[in-house]
Formats: structure tokens, sequence, C-alpha cells
């Protein structure tokens, strides 16, 4: 083997670099693929040039940044915004403490998104924005020098991504009349909270009823797999309308109102997915992993919190990253109940007569964005894909 | 030794500590929960009913439905709500099985493509999954019914293809096959020559098995079918089918078949959603094979293609089948997504149906059976289809 | 009665026909046996006998449908506090190691002590670290078992058993899945462990192993007891068929 690389080192063989080179192993190899090199770039030609002419010569932009804030952020009133910024700016904390204390994946996601910042700021916004904008520049640097090389503050920081979650609902809700109402809630911030929240809470749930399905009891068992396959075997549009309808019927005398119910919906709806991947996890748990716990002498609880769960989640890890990527593409089904998600955004800028006839314009600018998540997310998938497969412990 | 005094008192056991008695005991907790629980939702279900003026009443499914469908099968709105329903289930049903067939051939090519040793397909099918998984269908769906059917020219303008098809933004028309009389002439040919290629098809099994040899046992059987099958085509006084092309008469296009605007954007949003991901499970499917087998079906001599017919798919289509199947039940399910753009499917007459009658519960229930149906029929053809194929395996 | 026997023999496991079937399959066809305090017992036999069976049955790994068994003076039913007191008393060693790969390995030896015998994290430190001296491999305490070799996940697989210390230690084919060379280092433990005099029930085709530490080796075929006798006479001297067989065709290797 070395004697091989060795040799390898001193003398590549020839012709196995160079453009040339490259261009005849990978396109015009045989005929046939001489051919289909030949379609495909006259393919693209056209495809690029009518697509490039009409977005260059036909379409009109201007609808994006003239309705942006309602992209973001929907209805959320304008003196009010700083909460979402808040909101940003804890996450950008935590991103940056993350970024120094971990490296790697997180701290390329650190680099684009206060690439994505500065790029905001340098656009012709507001004042204010600029300066937000900046500001959360600078909190992602600042936490990223201070997290560098503290790795005893791991644990916490992990505390406080979990923390977060309430804290930043909370940010976001303010309280009473003096905050904003969920109804107010609306865009891009929308859809993140619909996402996050429908694998966040529906988390316990799903691991709850996983372990109900692969008990060892019956009528536990059952129960649990009528859920799960009940709920996977029905559109997700369907449990919407279900509990947008149905949970007033079912919970008299509770004002719950339409955004709420839109969470419970996707919550119940995520659950039984999420129980799905959880139990591919404790499938892979084998059998000698029970037997040693019991021969140790831990019981049931013991051995599930101990030893089967933390194998089983971290396997499954890919899988509801996953599982969050199709939810966070569901969450624009909200969109047909009436609330005002990003797409619901898009529907009603539209329907402005303002803005008549751009319809091409909006919904491609709404792809963006969803392709820009769903983008990101799977290329995170990947990444912790390959991360768990090496340090495999 | 002082602590091996006998401690056992056998058949004594406290109920609490007895793990058969735990066991029940712990299950009938668990089932008197979830019954409360329910029981709770059913008594706060009555009390809801109540403050709405409601009741529960299944008698309205007989009663006249009185609103329009805009298509599916013949159907008048003095027709009762459960054959308003019935087309519904059968739009559902049409647009998910043309779709799963689109969807299908899409996704082998786009699949095939991502494993083609030419890089500009490989690269250019990547990109292809990349961008149509990673947008919601729903925005695909409306994008194509609001920004590409309905920018269609109208029907003066329509565009044709072929002279025989035309696309416009009512919708598009295709022309159709129409039987004719000497329809009955043919099928005769047909059984004719489908008693032939089973005598045939018996013939060739016994001579392979005489022979010894593995071999294409419809080798004589299929090209004799597909002979008399052509020779009665033509045979036939007259043609067993005449093409009914679609024409312009007065303000749309008559004859042939039709497809509206909302089934079409429906099925071509449903059809790439659903392929890019059947081109991955294609992909990955085949790639799990080809790995160390083809290296083995090489050092075995055998050629390029029979390595694929008799190694590689053999394998890969046990893999691939059942994330197939689960890509088809998707798909089935989100053309429910349907409502968003107004056709009539299931759930869109079911809406209908709820908004006329205020009867939520049961037409929620009708609805949730007829997926459930769908899917569990399809789930458990998939696990005969499963263990079939593990005990082959095995 | 049990008691009488009790007071006669002392034996700190007793089997009176002790029965167990999977589905249709019959395992164990009525196991009668007994095991004194400080004995070293080596159970081997083709495989399928039942003798892996049999010593799961000891710790309720597997449940028996037939006959009893009573562990220092315990009898094993489905009570739910004597399994749980029969499970500390009896330590078990598995032919896979079965460690807990997301912990490393002074994790994997504490766990039981903490959450079991609720000792505090430093007294089970403590405990371990002293119990991975004795298997000679305390550099490898913070190290991820999937970090070290097989023979030395077999014997931090002991040291985890030892530290709930039990009265019994069982063993199901600990050297099968361990590479010839690690081999000795993992019979080395288990006999230092013999001389200490813990009470040890082996199940082994390690026969070099059995003649040497043995007191009693039992011999297992299609789910009984065909022979039990000191080492020397079962090897020397076998008496049954089957016996003789099995000690031909397993020595000639």
């Amino acid at each position: 083997m070395e004697e091989q690389e060795l040799t390898q080192e001193i003398k590549p063989p020839a012709n196995t670099k160079g453009a040339a080179r490259w261009l005849k192993d990978n396109l015009f190899n045989t005929w046939y693929n001489t051919l289909l090199t030949c379609l495909a770039l006259v393919l693209l030609f056209f495809a690029f040039k009518g697509f490039l002419t009409w977005a260059f010569t036909e379409a009109e932009w201007d609808v994006i940044p003239a309705n942006f804030r309602l992209f973001m952020v929907g209805s959320y009133p304008q003196e009010q915004i700083w909460r979402v910024w808040n909101a940003i700016y804890i996450l950008s904390v935590l991103m940056g403490l993350s970024a120094g204390l971990w490296g790697g994946l997180v701290r390329r996601f650190a680099v684009v998104l206060s690439g994505v910042w500065s790029i905001s700021a340098l656009l012709p916004v507001e004042l204010s924005t600029r300066g937000w904008c900046l500001g959360a520049n600078a909190m992602i640097a600042v936490s990223f020098f201070l997290g560098r090389g503290r790795t005893g503050l791991r644990p916490w920081i992990l505390g406080g991504w979990i923390l977060s979650f309430p804290v930043i609902m909370v940010v976001l809700r303010g309280f009473g009349e003096n905050g904003v109402l969920t109804s107010n809630w609306g865009g891009l911030l929308l859809t993140l909270i619909l996402a996050v929240i429908g694998i966040v809470v529906s988390f316990p749930l799903g691991v709850f009823l996983a372990l109900c399905r692969q008990s060892n009891l019956p009528a536990i068992r059952w129960v649990s797999t009528t859920y799960i396959e009940t709920v996977r075997g029905v559109p997700l549009i369907t449990i919407l309308f279900m509990g947008n309808t149905l949970i007033p019927i079912f919970m008299p005398g509770f004002d719950i109102n339409q955004v709420l119910r839109m969470m419970i919906g996707i919550t119940f709806f995520s659950g039984a997915y999420m129980a799905e991947n959880v139990r591919g996890g404790l499938q892979g748990i084998p059998r000698g992993q029970h037997e040693a716990a019991q021969a140790v002498g831990l019981n049931y609880v013991q051995t599930t919190l101990f030893i089967v769960l933390p194998q089983a989640l971290r396997s499954v890890i890919p899988a509801i990253v996953g599982q969050f990527i199709a939810l966070f593409k569901d969450t624009s089904l909200v969109s047909i109940i009436g609330l005002i998600d990003l797409l619901g955004v898009a529907k009603s800028v539209i329907a402005n007569p303002d803005w008549l006839g751009l319809q091409a314009e909006v919904y491609l600018f709404a792809a963006a964005i969803y392709f820009a998540f769903c983008y990101a997310m799977s290329y995170a998938s990947q990444d912790i894909e390959t991360d768990l497969g090496v340090g495999k412990h | 030794m002082e602590n091996n005094s006998p401690k056992v008192e056998p058949g004594k056991i406290p109920f609490w500590r007895d793990v058969r008695v735990l066991r029940v005991l712990f299950q009938g907790i668990f089932l008197l929960g979830v019954i409360l629980l329910l029981a709770i939702l059913y008594r706060n279900m009555l009390e809801g009913l109540r403050g709405l003026g409601l009741t529960l009443n299944l008698n309205f499914f007989q009663d006249e439905a009185g609103f329009g469908i805009s298509e599916g099968i013949t159907y008048d709105p003095s027709d009762t709500y459960l054959k308003a329903f019935w087309v519904g289930v059968l739009n559902t049903l049409k647009v998910s099985i043309i779709g799963i067939v689109c969807a299908t051939f899409i996704g082998l090519f786009f699949g095939i493509a991502r494993l083609s040793s030419n890089w500009l397909i490989r690269t250019i099918a990547a990109a292809y999954v990349e961008c149509f998984r990673n947008v919601p269908l729903l925005l695909q769906i409306v994008f194509w019914y609001t920004a590409v059917v309905a920018q269609l020219p109208n029907v003066r303008e329509s565009l044709s293809l072929f002279g025989g098809a035309f696309i416009n933004n009512r919708g598009v028309y295709l022309p159709s096959p129409e039987p004719t009389s000497s329809l009955k002439i043919w099928l005769w040919f047909l059984g004719a020559g489908l008693l032939l290629a089973v005598f045939l098809y018996v013939l060739r099994w016994r001579q392979l098995q005489r022979l010894d040899r593995p071999g294409f046992r419809a080798k004589w059987a299929l090209p004799a079918f597909l002979i008399v099958a052509l020779c009665g085509w033509f045979l036939t006084p007259g043609r067993p089918f005449t093409l009914d092309l679609p024409a312009l008469q007065g303000f749309n296009y008559q004859g042939g078949m039709s497809f509206s605007p909302e089934f079409s954007a429906l099925l071509v949003g449903l059809s790439i959603y659903t392929s890019a991901f059947i081109a991955e499970v294609v992909r990955s499917g085949i790639q799990s094979v080809v790995k160390g087998q083809r290296e083995a079906a090489r050092s075995v001599g055998l050629k390029e293609g029979q390595t694929l017919r008799l190694v590689v798919l053999p394998q890969a289509v046990p893999i691939i089948v059942p994330p197939l199947t689960s890509q088809y039940l998707n798909l089935a399910k989100n053309s429910s997504l349907a409502v968003a753009i107004g056709f009539p499917d299931l759930l869109g007459i079911g809406r209908t149906m709820m908004l006329q009658t205020g009867q939520s519960i049961p037409v929620f229930a009708i609805i949730m059976v007829s997926y459930l149906v769908m899917s569990l029929t399809t789930s458990a053809a998939m696990n005969w289809y499963n263990r079939r194929i593990t005990r082959i395996g095995r | 009665m049990a008691a009488q026997e009790n007071a006669l023999n002392d034996p700190i496991i007793m089997c009176k026909d002790v029965h167990k079937w999977f589905d249709d399959f019959h395992v164990l066809k009525g196991i009668t046996t007994s095991f004194q305090t400080g004995e070293r017992a080596v159970i081997c036999g083709p495989s399928g006998s039942g003798k892996s069976t049999f010593i799961r049955t000891l710790n309720r790994l597997e449940e028996h449908q037939r006959g009893t068994i009573i562990i220092d003076g315990v009898e094993l039913t489905d009570d739910l506090r004597n399994i749980n007191l029969i499970r500390q008393e009896v330590g078990m060693v598995f032919q896979q190691f079965n460690l807990f790969p997301h912990l490393t390995n002074l994790e994997n030896i504490t766990l039981g002590p903490i959450r079991v015998r609720k000792l505090t994290k430093s007294e089970a430190e403590e405990v371990a670290l002293s119990l991975l001296e004795r298997v000679d491999i305390a550099d490898q305490a913070y190290k991820y078992p999937a970090e070290i070799s097989g023979g030395q996940q077999q014997r931090v697989a002991i040291a985890r058993a030892l530290a709930m210390e039990p009265k019994i230690m069982l063993f199901d084919e600990p050297t099968s899945a361990l590479d010839p060379e690690m081999i000795s280092e993992v019979l080395d433990v288990m006999r230092e462990l013999a001389h200490s005099g813990m009470t040890m029930l082996v199940v082994t085709h390690e026969m070099g192993f059995a003649r040497e530490v043995a007191d009693r080796v039992l011999f297992f075929d299609e789910g009984l007891i065909v022979e039990e006798a000191p080492p020397a006479d079962f090897f020397d001297n076998p008496q049954h068929e089957r016996t003789k067989l099995f000690i031909s065709q397993t020595l000639q290797h």
C-alpha cells in the first residue's frame, strides 16, 4: 500500500490532470455521451436565454422590495419590530458562541449568516434596519471570540439553545395588550415559528409514542400504533382543517385562536412522524444492550433513559433534520386555512391591485427563500451524517 | 451462612410486586386514561355542538346536494351528497393514478440521469432534484396554476401540437380513441391471439425445462400475440378505433379528451414534485447495489447488460419498491392540495358539504376513512410484497 | 422441604426440574442441579444444547416456565422485588461484551453502582478505578469502548459486573467472540477471580480453563445435563457416549 502511494506521489501517471483531459473523461468519453452533452448544452442555452431575458427585461421586481417587510414578518406592527430583532440577537449570540465552541458546520453557518447581514446592511434599506443588521453582525462576531476555546461552556450553551425557544416566544409575543397578538405574526417569521414549534413540541410526543409502540404491553402498543398510522395515513391539510373547525367544538369555553390551532394541528401531525423516526433508532439498538442493562440491575425507566434513548436519538438526528425540512415546507399549507405565512403573504401581494399580474415574480421570490432554507438544512444534515459516521461512540 | 436462611414463600407474591399482575394493571390504567380522554372529548363535543345548535346526524348524506361540480363523472346537483362525495373520491383517484404514472417515468429518467457518466447530464439531473424538492409543493401547484396555466393564450390563440392537441387557458385538449362497431371483430382476434400466446408460453416453458437452461419464457408468446393483434387490426373491416380530434366549436374546443386548468396544474405540480423524490429513491437504490456487486459480476464474466439485468436490478428493485410506494402514497395524500386551486377532489367536495350542512364531524370522518382506506390497503400490499421478497432474499 | 436441603448442602443456586420452551421448541427439559457458594462450575456442550439459555434463566434474562430456581434463598418468580434482588446478586458477562457504546469505560462501570446501589459519583468512581486496576486496564478508563480492543472490552465488562458486588458471576461464552491472541488476557482475569473465591458459572469451550480452574464440569446436550463430574473424571473418564464424542471432538483442535 504505502509503496504504491509513494510511487504515485513521485510520478503521477500521465494524462490524469488538466482541463482537456477532464472534459474528455466526463463529457465526451463515448459517442453517445458527446451527443448527450451537445443536446443538453443546446437545451440549457435556450432555457437560460429565455429565463434571463424574462428576468432582466420583462419581470417587474419592484414588487419585492416594496413588500419586503410583509414577506419577512407579515403584519407585525412596525413600532414593535424591535421584538423580532431582539429574538434575532438572542439567536445571534447563541450562534456566535456555538460557532466559537464547536467550529465546523456551526462556524460555516455563522459566517454565511453574518454575510447575509452585511449584504442587507449595504442594501438601500432604512437607517434603523441597517443599524439592526450591523448590530446582529457584531453580536455574532463578539460572541464568537468570547466562546472560542471555552469547551467548559458547552453544556451551558446547549441549555441556552433549549431555553431560547420559550424565551423567544415570550419576546415575540410580549404581554397582554402591549404585546403583539399571535394573529399578527406573519410572513417568514410565522413560517419559521410554526416549523420550529412543530419539531420542538412534537419531539417529546414522538419519543413517547415510539416507546409506547415498542412496548411489550399489547394494549399500549395498539393504542400508539393506531394513533401513528391514522395520522400518517391522512394528509396534513385534512388535519389542519380539522384543527380549525373541530378544536372550537371539542374545547368549548377556551378561546384558541387560529395560529394556536394550526400549531396544535402541526404538532399532532408531526408527532406521529417523529415517532416513526425515533422508532427507527430504537429498533437499531441491539438486544444485548437491553440485556446488559438488565443484568446490571437497571429497571425499565433507567434502561430507557440512560442506555436506549441516548443511543437511539443520536442515530436519528439526520432523519429528524429531514423531517424538519419537510415540516418547514408543509407549514405553507396554513395559507389555505387563511394564515398569512410566507406563501400567504405572496398570495395577498398578488391579490393587491397595485401589483396585478406579477405571479411569477412573487412566487419565484418566495420559492427562493424556501429553497435557501431547505437547502441549507439538507446540507447541514449531510454534514451531521458524516460526523456521526466518523466519531461513532 | 446467616443470610441463607430460607426466605422462600412460593405462591405468595403480593400483587403490587407480581410482574404478571403489574402488566395487566398497567395496561388497564393506560386504557382507562385513553378512554377517559376520549370521553371528555366526546362530552365536550356534545356540548360544543349544542352551543352551535347542531345535532349529530348522518341522514344528510341522502339529501340533495344542490351544488355543481366542475368536473368528474356524470353528476347532477340534484343527486345526493353521497354521490357528490363519490365524484370527489374518483377525482382524487384519477389525479393520483395519472400523477403516479407520470412521476414514475420522470423520476426514473432523472434518477438514472443522476448516475450518468456524463458530468453535464448528472449535474442537470441533480439541479432538477434539488430545485423541485426544496420548494413547497403547494407553492409549486399555485405557481403552475396562476403563473403558468392561467397565463396561457386564450381559446382563439390556443397553442397547437401536431394539429391534434390544443393548450389554452381553459385547459388541455387531446385526441381520444373512440371505439367503433368493428371493435368487436378485433376483440375476437385479440382473444385468439391470447389463446395462442398461452399455448406458446407453456410450450416454451416446457422446452426450457427440458433443456435445463434459464431463458425468457414469453419469447415466443409475446411476438405471436403482437403479430395476431396487428394482423387483426388491419384485417378488420373499418378500424376498431377512430381518433376523436378536439375541434373549435363556438367558444371552446369540443370532442377528444380535455383536462381542466386546475387538473393540469395539479397534475404537473404533483408529478414534478414527486418525481424529484422518486429520482432520489431510484438513484440510491441502484447505488446501494452497484458498488461491490458490479465488480463481483464482472469478475464472474458477465457483460454490462447481463450485470444490470441479472445482478443489479434484482437486488435494487426490492430496495427501491418500499420507498417508492411511500412516495406514491405521499402523492395521493398531497393531491388534497387541490383545495388550494379549486379542483373538486374528495377533500374539496367534503369541505363544500361541511359548509352547506354544518355537519363537520361526520364529513371529516368520511374524509379520513377514505384516505385511510387508500393508505392502509397500499401498505398492506406493501407488507405482503416485502414478506415475499425477504423470503426469497434470505 | 426446600429449607431442609438448604440446611444440608448450603447451595447458593438451586434448580429443580427447570423447563423452558421457545414457542414449541423445548430448550430445557428439566434441569435439576445446585451450586455451592464459592464453587466454580464450567458448563459445556454442543451449540443448541441449552447451556446459554440455562444460565440466562438464572438472572431472569429468560423466563423459565416450569420448575423452581432459588438463588441465595430467594426464589425466582414473577415477584418484581425478587427479580431485582437476584439481578443485583448475580453478575453477567456476555459473549458480545454488550458494553454501552455511548459511555466511557469508567461510566460503563459506574452506571449500575450510581443508579442501582445509590453510591455517590465519587464513591462509584473509586470502586470502578480499583476494579479497572484489578483487570489491568486502568489507563483505558476515559476511553470509549469502540476505542479499545475486544479483550480489553471484555475485561471492562467483567469489571462492570463486579462493580455491583455480586455473589455469583455468570459468564456466557466470554471468549468466543475474541481474536485468539486476546483470549488469554480474559482467561487470566477469570482465573484470578476464581482464586478470590467467587462463585462462578462459566459457559465456555475453553477446555484447558475448565480442567485447571473448575470444581465441576457439567455437560449439556439437548436440554438436559448428561453428565456432571470433577474435571479430572470428566475429561479422563467420561461415562456417556455423547460426552466422549464431544470431548474427543473438542480436544482435536
